[in-house]
């Protein structure tokens, strides 16, 4: 019996050390200046898409500006809301969420933080204090068809969606409807991989469509389209006849090189994470509006580095064809 | 009191708690050369459990299933099966309470509650039944079974929720009936919207059911019979294949409890799940520390709640980056499951003790 009082006795005085620790130590972290804090789902900060241009954009606001930001990232589902509140409970000026799975999240802990001020991508949630930003991912998918539609040799081009969703369904369908208004004999085999964070399967899947003939294939499913591009990479060093994959979210050529990416749907989304921090940081940010960034606000597109692998013809056509969408001449279907 | 001590004898809980400190020790060795300040990484850890009442009551409820399928693997331990099917278990007993919970609708809150925990531990139960009846019926090695039965239950769910329960256009079905809710409204409004649940009671409940069960009946001293030598209790005129079947089914009810508490506690839907969360991986870990032991679980629980709930404090208030923070988790981890490093370590300091003890 002494013994083990003794024991939980020392162990009861080394956890009091630890803890009296702490309390001197957190305090310290305090700096003045705004404060941005981002949550990301469990694709993670260089998941070379989505949560990464958003990261990048802050990160870009914090040198120019001297603005204070963090990022956490969310283990799984349920570690939203606890990540969410962290930033709100330690009176962040602002605190994104990065992807629709936040959705619910940001709408509870904002609808029990009615001071705080949340902003969320790709995702509406209906709150007072909650900026949500989209984006009109079938007006770039389309863009992107064109060219597919005009580049396939084989007439037939491939997509691979993360996980059905309003969203990937917008890119489906633009990316559908482009190929099709410049090439109605080309076939677009659609897939799915039920992930956003599984290049495994993203690969094999691109295997698949790869060998029934397609020759660009066209992945809106985050990090699991990084295996597309793993599998591109490999088929067209192994000599055999050239395949294409077309970025999303980001200039992908600038990850996985010019010899692989045909072109690249763009994504601004770091256009929006700058635009929505900068108006906190005038002071002007008003919470309750959703904004739709498509052609016409510069939010989704082609890069510039396209010209490398996309002809001059094609891109004339690619033009013509966004100002036809911006105009309101065509009308690209969303679902 | 004192059949209590005696499961916390000096022997049983010196390796694990000092498996956590080598952990620790080696975990600021990592964040020292990764340019970190451990102290303040860890407590930031501390800070984010022990904080304020919201992250202390949101890290119970991420202890809460630890518990729940730290019981399950380490129930099946004590008839000498290797239970690693939990994680199936626990995704068939959330289907389960989430199929009730949506379709089972016009109930009063006190029936429907109490159903849909029910049938989340009978389909864990009756899932892990199946391992059993092949190791008892067939001799298939119950480790293999349950690892195929794992993949089974991951795309049957997902598959249930896709088809019969999902709202169109998500990943993720649609909310249960309120009456279904086994969150503690009163309590989570002291614990500033804490997803705290009934679950959480219903969890310590069975570590005491664990304890009764198997060291104060005559049917837990067969399952513990059988767990220390089948051929032996065989002879000894215990039916093995009925016990090996029965403990099974108790195991996956535990796991199947805590895959129901996580639907109808705190997320109040049933998402399509692209990797499984692996709670019942964890459970491995949480059984191994607790040493099989229903209280020692209990700690253990809490202790891997602390560090998985805790970890993105360091995050938070030490700029550790999550990968770095994985790492450190995993090196405690690696202690408490290697103990065997911990006794070399410990092993002059523990001979020495031993002497003691006879004076």
């Amino acid at each position: 019996m002494n013994k083990v009082f003794k024991l939980s006795l020392v162990m009861v005085l080394a956890m009091s050390v630890i803890l009296a620790g702490c309390g001197s130590k957190s305090s310290s972290s305090n700096k003045s200046g705004i404060k941005i804090g981002m949550v990301t789902d469990v694709g993670g900060v260089n998941d070379k898409s989505f949560n990464q241009s958003a990261w990048e954009a802050l990160e870009a606001l914090n040198k120019d500006k001297g603005i204070n930001i963090k990022y956490l990232q969310s283990k799984s589902d349920s570690d939203y809301n606890p990540n969410l509140n962290k930033f709100v409970k330690d009176n962040y000026d602002l605190t994104w969420g990065i992807g629709f799975s936040l959705g619910d999240a940001v709408k509870q802990v904002a609808t029990e933080n009615p001071n705080s001020k949340l902003a969320i991508i790709d995702s509406v949630v209906d709150a007072p204090n909650v900026q949500s930003v989209t984006f009109a991912e079938n007006e770039g998918s389309f863009l992107v068809g064109v060219v597919a539609g005009m580049m396939t040799k084989t007439n037939k081009v491939g997509f691979i969606g993360g996980a059905e969703s309003p969203v990937i369904k917008r890119f489906e369908v633009g990316f559908k409807a482009g190929v099709a208004a410049v090439n109605p004999n080309a076939e677009v085999k659609i897939t799915y991989a039920g992930a956003f964070d599984k290049p495994d399967i993203g690969k094999s899947l691109a295997a698949t469509l790869y060998n029934d003939g397609a020759d660009i294939v066209f992945p809106a499913a985050g990090s699991t389209g990084n295996g597309v591009f793993n599998e591109a990479t490999s088929r067209n060093k192994q000599g055999g006849s050239k395949v294409w994959v077309i970025g999303v979210d980001k200039d992908q050529s600038l990850e996985f090189g010019d010899d692989v990416t045909l072109t690249s749907m763009v994504k601004r989304v770091d256009e929006a994470v700058k635009k929505v921090t900068q108006e906190v940081i005038d002071g002007t940010f008003q919470g309750g509006k959703t904004e739709v960034l498509g052609l016409k606000q510069n939010g989704v597109g082609l890069p510039d580095t396209s010209k490398k692998n996309v002809p001059a013809d094609v891109l004339a056509k690619v033009e013509e064809y966004k100002q036809k969408i911006i105009s309101g001449e065509i009308k690209v279907p969303a679902e | 009191m004192d059949k209590f001590r005696k499961i916390f004898t000096l022997d049983n809980y010196i390796v694990p708690v000092a498996a956590v400190i080598m952990g620790l020790f080696v975990g600021a060795i990592v964040m020292l050369v990764g340019g970190y300040d451990p102290i303040l990484a860890y407590s930031s850890l501390f800070t984010q459990v022990f904080g304020d009442m919201y992250d202390f009551g949101e890290a119970i409820r991420e202890m809460t299933p630890f518990i729940l399928t730290g019981l399950a693997v380490a129930f099946a331990f004590r008839a000498g099966l290797f239970n690693i099917g939990a994680d199936g278990q626990l995704l068939i007993g959330m289907t389960a309470a989430t199929f009730v919970g949506i379709k089972f609708t016009g109930l009063p809150f006190y029936i429907h509650a109490p159903l849909a925990v029910i049938a989340g531990g009978l389909f864990g139960g009756l899932w892990a039944a199946i391992v059993g009846f092949l190791k008892a019926k067939r001799g298939i090695n119950e480790v293999i079974t349950s690892i195929m039965m794992n993949w089974v239950g991951f795309y049957g769910a997902n598959y249930v929720v896709n088809h019969f329960l999902l709202v169109p256009g998500t990943q993720q079905s649609e909310n249960i009936a309120p009456t279904a809710s086994i969150s503690i409204h009163f309590l989570t409004g002291i614990f500033g919207n804490a997803r705290l649940h009934w679950g959480t009671l219903i969890a310590l409940v069975a570590v005491v059911f664990f304890y009764v069960y198997l060291w104060k009946t005559k049917q837990g001293y067969e399952v513990r019979a059988v767990g220390l030598n089948p051929n032996a209790a065989g002879y000894a005129g215990i039916n093995v294949g009925r016990n090996i079947i029965k403990t099974m089914f108790i195991s996956g009810v535990f796991a199947g409890l805590a895959g129901a508490f996580q639907v109808l506690g705190v997320f109040q839907y049933q998402s399509v799940f692209a990797s499984s969360p692996g709670y019942g991986f964890d459970g491995i870990a949480v059984a191994l520390l607790g040493m099989n032991n229903p209280f020692g679980v209990l700690l253990a629980a809490i202790l891997y709640g602390t560090l998985t709930y805790g970890s993105a404090g360091m995050s938070f208030g030490a700029d550790v980056p999550p990968e770095l923070v994985k790492i450190v988790i995993g090196a405690i981890i690696f202690f408490i499951a290697a103990q065997g490093i911990v006794r070399w370590v410990l092993g002059p300091f523990y001979g020495k003790r031993k002497k003691e003890k006879v004076l």
